[in-house]
């Protein structure tokens, strides 16, 4: 992408691990759920991140800790350079802000369109109420909304136009960083290729920077230029967006591109080969995580966790790719 | 296949609402041979999950629910009693939810709900019927089935307890399923699982499957037949490949615009969309219910609209245009 300028990432996380204390039972004593597992990722300006995989691998939890709503165990990370805390939310959040899933209870049902979109500029203490509502109005007018629904109340408006309120909030601040959790998931067909759209411009627009969590890969495929796949906490494959869907590397990858199901009759659902379920994060397989439902699984994987591999646009960990090829690096008996 | 199983003709659904009545299905007609998918694809408020509980049965007593002709192996469910019902409920025709955690009772144990239906409708033990559970939970895929019978539902994960609904629904051996969004809810590799699950089961056991979703891809890998509906009706018909490969109604067209296919659909472009919003259904409908939205709108779409044969088998969709495009001559309306 020609509009990438990669030399001045705007996001980076460096080794960032998120581990909660998870109770078992009543009197159980709390063992340790590692979320988010040495998470390493750069974003430049105007790129957009799609962040795939499967419910409870750590998406959110990464989303959370971009946000400052939870502080990682370690690790750190960076915007524009500079170290980010999570206790200097305020001016974080300036920088970074989100577009949730479920328009339907991410907008207060009491406050009107006007209150729910000026509110970051009230926090913010910018300007005063005439210039508040005249920014309200200029924001509205850029996602697409008429300024009559400035007096309306969610209840009165269709998903679609609940979802542009939720993007004119999060970018009256003028925002460099967009954190799009599963953002059309909730919608329709017909209202999620105007949001879709609708990103697409004011990322050329405004020079935004996305993170995009979806589990619809034909989306990621669509609107995304780096792709990161997680798998129980960790990136296991990082490519562009066309090395990812033209020549992935890591099985599980694989699989999920497998179990996309494109509109085209006659060709039957697809075998995933996926024969087991997501496994319990509190207890993760020994070796690499995923060599329990990897259909290349060699012996090692059972053994060795596999480290990240460098390849021309990102990384992957997988042992295929240790440079031995299939067989074992090293003796492992 | 040729082996009517269901006949539904003038299908209407009527709610009263306060203000009038809410015209939410009008007049759809549809049959289903053994064996056979019909897959109903819509939008939210098209009145496809109406559908499906009326042909259940299930609709509230203040929803007026009438029909020219409904039957179902020769039974008139147009004149059914509840006590009629019920003997067909769960027996020969059985329905699977798209939220396994809201309809299954989180106050019973998995083997008491899959037991339920075969205990009610066969003449069994309840050692035959816990075999039968055993059964069918290991042909759904889940290991230990014997194991699961004593859990609770909410002791499995999302795409366990949605094996556990399909194979609650399966327990009696239906001739009939109705699956209502029943892979919306899980991770893509759990839905192409399910959705094989489903189409290997109907094959071996000559089920027939009404399936509704909004996803198309679903429903281009899944159907035999396809009904496109739109605000209550259903606006094209035919099998997988005429409605994919050669979409006629205009609303059908611009659902495929609408989404990203892969490999068909040019990274980063524009996505097609449908602009407006769905009519009120409330009070009388006359007319074309697309009009308001349709880019081959012309005068006529206000009054009756005929039904038109493309030519191809049993290929139908409704529109005032012979091929679903205006005429050079005809000007916009």
């Amino acid at each position: 992408m020609s509009d990438v300028n990669k030399d001045a990432p705007v996001l980076e996380l460096r080794g960032v691990t998120k581990t909660y204390s998870v109770k078992q039972g009543l009197f159980g004593a709390p063992k340790p759920l590692t979320a988010v597992n040495d998470v390493t990722l750069t974003l430049g300006r105007g790129e957009v991140l799609g962040l795939v995989g499967e419910s409870g691998c750590g998406k959110s939890t990464l989303a959370k800790i971009l946000l400052g709503l939870e502080a990682p165990t370690q690790g750190e990370v960076l915007v524009d350079g500079e170290r980010i805390d999570a206790t200097d939310r305020r001016r974080l959040a300036r920088r970074i802000q989100p577009i949730f899933q479920d328009p339907y209870s991410s907008l207060n049902p009491r406050k009107s369109i006007e209150d729910i979109v000026s509110l970051p500029l009230l926090v913010h203490n910018v300007g005063d109420a005439a210039s508040r509502t005249k920014a309200v109005r200029e924001i509205l007018d850029i996602v697409g909304l008429p300024a009559r629904v400035m007096q309306t109340y969610p209840s009165q408006m269709s998903g679609g136009q609940r979802q542009r309120v939720a993007i004119a909030r999060a970018l009256i601040m003028k925002p460099e960083i967009v954190i799009c959790d599963e953002p059309t998931s909730a919608l329709d067909v017909s209202v999620q290729s105007q949001i879709l759209n609708l990103l697409g411009d004011l990322r050329s627009e405004f020079g935004l920077t996305y993170l995009f969590i979806s589990h619809d890969l034909a989306v990621i495929e669509h609107l995304a230029t780096r792709v990161a796949v997680m798998y129980l906490g960790r990136i296991v494959e990082e490519a562009d967006v066309a090395g990812l869907f033209d020549q992935s590397r890591h099985p599980y990858t694989q699989a999920l591109l497998k179990s996309v199901l494109t509109p085209d009759p006659g060709m039957g659902v697809p075998d995933t080969e996926l024969g087991m379920e997501y496994p319990n994060p509190i207890a993760p397989p020994p070796g690499c995580h995923f060599h329990p439902r990897c259909p290349a699984a060699m012996d090692r994987c059972k053994i060795i966790a596999p480290l990240p591999i460098p390849t021309p646009d990102g990384h992957v960990e997988c042992h295929l790719f240790d440079g031995d090829g299939p067989e074992p690096v090293r003796s492992i008996s | 296949m040729g082996d009517t199983l269901l006949t539904v003709r003038g299908l209407t659904i009527n709610i009263p609402v306060g203000g009038g009545t809410l015209h939410a299905v009008r007049g759809i007609d549809f049959d289903v041979d053994r064996g056979e998918t019909l897959c109903i694809v819509g939008e939210s408020g098209s009145g496809k999950s109406l559908t499906s509980l009326a042909l259940m049965g299930l609709l509230g007593g203040r929803i007026d629910r009438r029909a020219t002709e409904m039957q179902f192996d020769g039974i008139d469910l147009t004149r059914a009693n509840a006590r009629t019902m019920r003997a067909l409920r769960g027996d020969r025709m059985s329905m699977i939810f798209q939220e396994p955690m809201t309809s299954l009772n989180p106050a019973y144990t998995i083997g008491d709900q899959l037991t339920e239906a075969l205990l009610l409708h066969r003449d069994v033990g309840r050692e035959a019927a816990r075999a039968r559970a055993v059964e069918l939970l290991e042909k759904v895929g889940i290991t230990a089935a014997a194991s699961r019978l004593g859990q609770y539902p909410h002791q499995l994960s999302g795409g366990l307890r949605q094996r556990v609904m399909i194979a609650m629904a399966l327990m009696c051996e239906p001739e009939l399923i109705i699956a209502d969004e029943p892979t919306t809810a899980l991770d893509v590799t759990i839905q192409a699982q399910i959705l094989r699950l489903l189409v290997d089961l109907g094959r071996e056991m000559n089920m027939a499957m009404i399936l509704i979703t909004h996803d198309l891809g679903v429903v281009a890998r899944v159907a035999d037949k396809v009904a496109v509906m739109y605000a209550g009706e259903l606006v094209e018909t035919g099998s997988a490949s005429e409605v994919f490969n050669a979409p006629m109604h205009p609303y059908t067209r611009g659902l495929l615009r609408c989404i990203p296919q892969p490999g068909k659909t040019e990274r980063g472009a524009r996505l097609g969309t449908i602009p407006g919003i769905v009519p009120s259904l409330v009070g009388g409908v006359t007319g074309c219910p697309f009009r308001t939205r349709c880019d081959q709108v012309v005068d006529a779409c206000r009054q009756a609209i005929p039904r038109r044969n493309p030519g191809s088998g049993n290929h139908e969709f409704r529109c005032v245009h012979e091929t679903g495009h205006r005429m050079a001559e005809e000007s916009p309306a």
